[in-house]
């Protein structure tokens, strides 16, 4: 049986093809702005790295803010529900979800079949997601990889006060002004978002296993700040996780022949169904 | 950093005035109200009660050193200087760094007594925008707050949201209300609440050809939209005034009258002897926060700090 | 006077109410809080008058989402301490925590 997973995020798309739930091939690629065409080209070139042909896929599942874009999925799951089986299939063990991306930052709690009980979600602003480091780096005038190995090096805490991209932009402007060491500020945009993430998950309660997901769980200035507030798990690859996920529902769907007609856009919010 | 050669678009001009009626020198009590916020500063003087001068500049990189500088550039060649004033009260965002106020009483406050002597006792609501804040505050006849609601954490809404924009399209702000009319029809607003995302949205429709007056209007009506929601939240009654930069921008103002179906007080002195003074919606702050000063010391609740 | 503390954002409208005409300075709010986030100081919206009244401490107000997060407000479990505490219902979240997200 072969399945596939589309995530199309605010800033990346990923796709997972499942063989017989094995990984056959996984590829990212940037969303842009035409994000349809951008879905398109990545299962293509997904699909030829795997030596597979379309019509071999038995069913596609697509997630993520424009999930509902790709025309040629079977269903579109919401994001919660792809992190939740996603990261089920990976650590069984975990009962918390992390998943930070480019436009949302979320936590979920799952039970052992990775079932969503709870979760609270930090979306429609900035602050709480990748785009804060972004625009904090771009502020710095470094990328934010470099942003985030430098803040590594810092060894002082300074608290930014806003909480806001655009008003922590020109925090940044003016610690610079003020002459604090970038790695400092570095450490400190870190900080600040970590912090946030942090609260964020204890609105649903941190129970163990805590495992990370999505773009910023590779940001290691990141992870650095998180890990003083949160013990966690981070799987390989974690920004796959989501389309690992949403292939796993397509999987599901085949399985249970909940998905037998194309049905485009259709969403299956998870949670109250039994598992 | 090249900031000072790079053109900026989101300035409003300063501005400065001196009643040319009254002599200082004559007066009982003077006092001053300055006002720092994120962009600009204001300072306001007033001789017993009456408005003296005023003046409207740009918040510099040092606050101290802005505030000084409002409250010298009102009275310059007057020969008032601080020492002649009985009581200063600084207010904004900076209100802290006004080396020389005696006390600070936050912008709320002053804003809704600055909206009352500006506009008259029949203001009940106020909407003032700053540079990082918006805020929305019910007050009665005599200007004391009745309840209200800020936010100054998200900059949408805020002046600074209104400046991204305009550096984004690099359009100064004071062309972008009326150009935001020059539009066949009303084009459907900008979705995203954040600014950071808006950006992304408007450079989309800069991509696709959607010509600038319609982003224009697009993202006015936005911002008009997310005052709306703030004042709904809290409840308008009128006169409802709008006081700080904002009150500046025809293209938010109009398009939040027409949301809210009230329409804004006409920006006209309730006293009539002051029909032909200069009327400059962004001086609301330290205007409140002189009169709370001259209130003060007439009472008698604080000493006086004249020198001279 | 109703002051409202907190902030509205892309992800919702997080102020809690504090009403000043009801609140008399008693301080309980501020023992029962856990996040140590409440404070009773002077009036500073009405500069005239002398009562103290209690209010979101600064360094919270922009991020009161998360500090009262573990009291869960709006989950429609019990009230959180400081709403509980109060003598005269001068305290309050407004009706925006309201959760509508999946629950056990």
């Amino acid at each position: 049986m072969i399945v596939a997973g589309i995530d199309v995020g605010g800033k990346n798309v990923h796709v997972v093809i499942l063989k017989d739930g094995a990984r056959a091939a996984q590829g990212a690629s940037a969303t842009g702005i035409q994000k349809a065409q951008a879905a398109e080209r990545l299962y293509e070139e997904t699909l030829r790295k795997a030596g597979l042909k379309r019509e071999e896929v038995g069913c596609v599942v697509a997630t993520g803010s424009a999930g509902k874009r790709v025309a040629f999925a079977d269903a579109c799951i919401a994001d919660a529900a792809a992190d939740a089986r996603g990261v089920n299939r990976l650590v069984p063990s975990a009962r918390t979800v992390i998943d930070v991306g480019a436009e949302e930052g979320r936590a979920i709690k799952i039970s052992p079949h990775g079932k969503i009980l709870d979760f609270a979600i930090n979306e429609k602003c900035a602050a709480g997601t990748g785009t804060f480091v972004e625009a904090m780096a771009i502020a710095l005038e470094m990328s934010v990889e470099e942003m985030a190995a430098i803040s590594l090096k810092s060894s002082t805490s300074i608290p930014m006060n806003a909480q806001c991209a655009v008003f922590g932009e020109s925090e940044v402007v003016s610690l610079i002004h003020q002459n604090i060491e970038k790695q400092d500020i570095a450490k400190a945009v870190h900080d600040a978002i970590a912090g946030r993430i942090a609260s964020v998950a204890r609105i649903v309660g941190l129970e163990k296993d805590i495992v990370i997901i999505g773009g910023m769980a590779k940001n290691e200035g990141f992870i650095d700040s998180l890990r003083k507030e949160i013990a966690m798990d981070i799987p390989d690859d974690p920004d796959f996780v989501g389309a690992l996920g949403a292939a796993e529902a397509a999987a599901k769907g085949l399985l249970e022949e909940k998905v037998a007609v194309k049905v485009v856009g259709q969403e299956i919010v998870e949670g109250g169904e039994a598992s | 950093m090249a900031e000072e050669t790079k053109k900026e678009y989101w300035r409003w001009p300063e501005s400065i005035w001196v009643n040319p009626g009254i002599d200082w020198e004559k007066g009982t009590i003077i006092t001053a109200g300055v006002d720092v916020g994120s962009v600009s500063s204001q300072a306001v003087v007033l001789v017993d009660g009456e408005l003296y001068a005023f003046s409207n500049t740009r918040t510099g990189s040092d606050s101290p050193d802005s505030a000084r500088k409002a409250l010298s550039i009102a009275v310059d060649e007057t020969g008032l200087t601080v020492d002649n004033i009985d009581y200063c009260i600084g207010t904004g965002y900076g209100r802290v760094n006004v080396p020389m106020a005696q006390r600070t009483i936050t912008e709320i406050a002053c804003h809704a007594r600055g909206a009352n002597f500006m506009y008259g006792p029949e203001v009940r609501t106020v909407m003032d925008m700053g540079g990082q804040d918006c805020k929305a505050i019910n007050c009665d006849d005599k200007g004391k707050v009745l309840n209200f609601m800020m936010n100054d954490k998200c900059a949408a809404g805020t002046g600074r949201g209104m400046e991204v924009f305009a550096d984004l399209i690099r359009v100064p702000v004071w062309e972008i209300g009326p150009r935001s009319f020059q539009v066949k029809k009303e084009p459907p607003t900008i979705s995203s609440t954040c600014v950071v995302f808006a950006k992304s949205e408007v450079v989309g429709l800069l991509e696709k050809g959607v010509p600038e007056n319609d982003i224009m209007a697009a993202y006015c009506a936005a911002m008009a939209h997310r005052i709306m929601e703030l004042l709904n939240r809290l409840g308008v009654h009128e006169k409802f005034v709008i006081t700080g930069g904002i009150a500046k921008n025809e293209g938010v103002v109009k398009r939040l009258e027409k949301e809210l179906g009230i329409k804004t007080a006409d920006k006209i002195w309730y006293k009539h002897s002051y029909k032909d003074y200069p009327f400059d919606t962004q001086i609301a702050g330290a205007l409140g926060a002189a009169l709370f000063a001259g209130a003060m010391v007439s009472k008698g609740k604080v000493k006086s700090a004249r020198k001279k | 006077m109703q002051a409202f503390y907190g902030y509205k954002d892309g992800s919702g409208e997080w102020f809690i109410v504090i009403d000043s005409d009801r609140c008399d300075g008693c301080g309980r709010c501020v023992e029962a809080c856990p996040a140590d986030a409440l404070e009773v100081a002077e009036d500073q919206f009405d500069p005239l008058s002398e009562k103290p009244v209690v209010r979101v401490k600064e360094e919270e107000r922009k991020k009161i989402r998360y500090t009262c997060a573990p009291c869960r407000p709006g989950y429609g479990e019990t009230p959180p301490p400081c709403v509980v505490v109060c003598k005269t219902r001068a305290i309050s979240h407004t009706e925006s925590w309201r959760q509508s997200y999946v629950k056990k």
